[in-house]
């Protein structure tokens, strides 16, 4: 006896769902085992990990701020991802969407500047789209691989965020801390809610994620993404042009990562600070996938990693568990939602032996 | 008198999934016999195949070889017993000598193998060049370097799947002649094939299979072209009735001096092709695939840019620049060879396949995708044009090869084309369906359309075009008139003997 996989004649509707529980199972047993092996009582790591997320307002309010960022950036990605363009450098024009925004409330710390917000915000999308439009030039210049050309200036952007807060952004009355001077206060993002953090970027982003819906499974633009993406060759057979979906899938992702990094500096933080960076954009890549690159499930995916991510602060908080242990979660959700993924595809087929 | 059987099937059956590809096969090949395995495409021949040279394993009956069962678990334990197989699409790395390619199979070193390579090729009439680069030979090269590989074995079963379907009519004598010297030698030879001409006039005796049962076990010399026909397709050959009164209407394709260097050292350069094709003309493009096809047809299609514009022209614009759906737009379609990946998304519905180049025909709505439009367009074509699946959400890489060809043949000829080129229309299509596309094509043609038709297959050829040009080495011949040519004058240009 061994076991195949089979293709199924068509994607499985009950494997689309189910894949992605079925993962979140998987990990959490074997998170048991590590857990056992850390010597850490299990119930109350996963208690701390999966529920204290939703047992108090405060807790919930920081699930909500973290998805922001995720989901904005993840819709934008999986339009790229379904075009088969990997934009893995979502970080980095994060990065130079939040400095792009700065410059408005650096330059006028007073606040002395009409639509000093709505400015923030569309440079901050321009500023991202502008640099994720590098590894478009490239790649349909030269060939470059997005890939690299995307990751390597997520590198850059970082240098770039630390010499402008070591040099010329630097707070002078900031004793010697690498940040900015505090915004002003009509350079923040309204609050949904009184006296909890979550601003009006989840709104951004829950729009976005409208968009695109519409744009990928409504309309010819994203079903020539999808095209692209599931076969080149048919796609250029159609006359879909290869270049413009290079630039519109960067372009798209890297608008979304600017206004989640504009949105980063002019919500919670209210300056430009190093801890800018905390890898919103590579953790939106896990979103995407884990939402099955699909609009909605996206919405529910950035609403699961963020409830991991408050879960695991609390974690190692509440229950002692180590960062990297947390990490680790994460990273095993991850890869079991692509092993489980085949499902959807492919049925287990158990071999016997014809003639034994 | 009776010769011992060499290999024996008893009650052989295998099932994918649904599909029962073979139902209780019983065969029996002697040796010194050329065995024809007969059947339309999907009939279940290459699964046979697959069993008797251990890549699949049956899931009922039995294999005996000498009169002994044995287990053929995978194809080293065939080879071993002195199974050979040669593979309709050639297993060879073009990077590599011919010398370097067998050797990967034969033991040996390789200067033995090259003198043996080249005793073989004295004694069997394959001549082949040792030290030749595999990517330099033409087709019919390249099957003899297959079968100088199992030769070189020793092997008592050779196995040939659709020898022919690759070379023209001068290198098929060729083979013929090689096959009989290895029957005298006491070689037992599986032809599979569904030409039932050649079967005549090679092969003692005959298995013929229809959907995957054994349908009649004779001696094909003994029966005409029709009676195996019968048996093959369990019906009358269907026959297309074809003549062209109408005289052809203005230039709607010029291919002008076309000439493009090759992509890769793999690729084809076409060297000054000309061509001019009018309203109310078939005009066919013969030759052995790897000769320009490809190129030819990427070039006409827009997915390859012409060098200069006015050196593919459709409706009388200059369009050599121009991308595929601005020449869609001037009334131009396309049938791609490959089915899945170019001419249909395998992952996406049969609907959705039919966006993807009608969707000028109602289906957006500022730039909104009408499903209402989408689905009755799929359906008509279904209907139309036999499209045998569950629906318009079936995935289209669900659907057999026969099926995706009507669909996406359907799809094209359903935007009234002015200009419309067909790629390999029949691959893999069974004949009943075949002679549906050629019908549909002829139709077209009647009611005022220019079809281009580039195809290996010489019959189909003759039976639809009204010209025929033959593509070798990246050259296009002038054009032969289709009724006063004869495929013997075709095939001289398919081997480059004449230009």
């Amino acid at each position: 006896m061994k076991l195949r996989l089979v293709r199924r004649d068509a994607a499985s509707r009950l494997a689309m769902f189910g894949a992605p529980v079925l993962a979140l199972i998987l990990t959490c047993l074997t998170s048991l085992i590590l857990f056992a092996l850390l010597g850490i009582p299990a119930g109350k790591a996963l208690h701390a990990l999966l529920l204290k997320p939703f047992l108090s307002w405060y807790s919930f309010s920081e699930v909500l701020l973290k998805m922001a960022p995720l989901l904005l950036i993840a819709q934008g990605l999986a339009i790229g991802f379904r075009a088969n363009v990997f934009n893995i450098g979502a970080e980095g024009q994060f990065i130079i969407g939040a400095i792009c925004a700065s410059a408005f409330p650096v330059f006028y710390p007073d606040g002395n500047l009409p639509f000093m917000l709505p400015a923030m915000i569309v440079a901050g999308g321009l500023g991202g789209m502008a640099y994720a439009g590098i590894a478009a030039g490239l790649r349909t210049r030269y060939g470059a691989s997005e890939i690299l050309v995307t990751l390597m200036l997520s590198l850059i952007a970082v240098q770039i965020l630390n010499y402008l807060l070591l040099g010329p952004w630097k707070d002078p009355r900031g004793f010697n801390f690498p940040q900015t001077v505090m915004f002003p206060g009509n350079a923040l993002l309204p609050l949904l809610f009184e006296n909890v953090r979550p601003n009006i970027s989840l709104i951004f982003a829950l729009l976005a994620s409208l968009f695109a819906y519409l744009m990928m499974e409504r309309h010819f633009r994203g079903y020539q993404l999808r095209t692209a993406g599931l076969a080149p060759k048919a796609a250029l057979y159609a006359g879909f042009s290869a270049p413009r979906m290079i630039w519109l899938s960067l372009a798209l992702s890297g608008l979304a990562a600017g206004i989640a990094g504009a949105s980063e500096v002019a919500g919670p933080l209210g300056q430009l600070q190093r801890s800018v960076a905390t890898g919103y954009g590579y953790a939106a890549i896990i979103v995407a996938y884990v939402g099955g690159l699909r609009p909605f499930g996206i919405v529910a995916s950035s609403f699961l990693i963020s409830v991991l991510y408050i879960g695991g602060d609390s974690a190692t908080v509440s229950a002692g568990l180590p960062v990297a242990a947390v990490e680790v979660f994460q990273g095993m959700l991850l890869s079991f939602y692509l092993l489980t993924f085949t499902l959807i595809r492919f049925r287990v087929h158990l071999d016997r032996e014809a003639t034994a | 008198m009776r010769k011992q059987a060499l290999l024996t099937l008893s009650g052989v059956s295998k099932r994918y999934g649904t599909v029962q590809a073979n139902q209780a096969i019983d065969l029996e090949v002697k040796s010194g016999s050329i065995h024809a395995i007969l059947g339309e495409n999907g009939a279940g021949k290459s699964t046979l195949m697959k069993l008797i040279y251990g890549v699949e394993h049956p899931d009922d009956g039995s294999i005996a070889w000498n009169g002994a069962p044995v287990q053929l678990s995978r194809p080293s334990d065939a080879q071993a017993l002195g199974i050979g197989m040669v593979f309709q699409h050639f297993s060879l790395f073009e990077t590599l000598s011919v010398v370097q390619n067998v050797s990967l199979m034969v033991p040996g070193r390789p200067a033995e193998i090259a003198t043996k390579i080249g005793d073989l090729g004295r004694k069997f009439g394959l001549v082949v060049d040792p030290d030749a680069m595999v990517h330099t030979l033409s087709v019919g090269e390249r099957q003899r370097v297959e079968i100088i590989r199992c030769l070189l074995l020793n092997p008592k079963l050779l196995i040939l799947d659709e020898p022919t379907s690759v070379l023209p009519p001068q290198s098929v004598k060729l083979l013929f002649e090689t096959l009989r010297k290895l029957q005298a030698e006491g070689t037992a030879i599986l032809f599979i094939s569904h030409k039932l001409e050649e079967i005549r006039a090679l092969c003692d005796e005959a298995t013929v299979l229809r959907d995957g049962k054994v349908t009649g076990r004779v001696d094909p010399r003994a029966h005409s072209a029709r009676d195996l026909a019968q048996m093959m397709i369990g019906r009358d050959m269907p026959h297309l009735a074809v003549s062209n009164s109408a005289q052809p209407g203005e230039v709607r394709l010029r291919l002008h001096n076309l000439s493009h260097p090759r992509a890769t050292q793999f690729g084809t350069t076409l060297t000054d092709v000309n061509l001019d094709l009018r309203a109310g003309q078939v005009i066919g493009i013969a030759g052995i695939s790897g000769n320009g096809q490809q190129e030819l047809a990427a070039l006409i299609s827009g997915e390859l840019r012409a060098r200069k514009p006015e050196m593919v022209q459709i409706m009388g614009q200059a369009v050599g620049r121009r991308g595929p759906m601005h020449r869609r737009a001037l009334g131009f379609t396309f049938v791609p060879e490959e089915r899945l990946g170019r001419g249909a998304v395998p992952e996406m519905s049969l609907a959705d396949n039919s966006l993807l180049t009608a969707h000028g025909q109602g289906m957006l709505r500022g730039g909104f995708i009408k499903r209402r439009v989408e689905q009755s367009f799929t359906r008509r074509c279904m209907e139309d044009f036999d499209v045998r699946t569950s629906g318009p959400d079936a995935e289209a890489g669900a659907l057999s090869g026969g099926n995706l060809q009507k669909f996406i043949l359907g799809r094209e000829i359903m935007l009234a084309p002015d200009v419309m080129l067909v790629s390999q229309p029949t691959w893999g299509v069974d004949i009943g369906a075949a002679t549906a596309i050629r019908r549909r094509l002829i139709e077209m043609r009647d009611n005022g359309a220019a079809i281009l038709v580039i195809s290996e297959e010489l019959e189909e050829l003759f039976e639809i075009c009204d010209i025929l040009h033959v593509l070798h080495e990246g050259r296009l011949s002038t054009g032969l008139p289709a009724a006063d040519t004869t495929a013997e004058e075709v095939g001289a240009y398919m081997i480059g003997a004449r230009l």
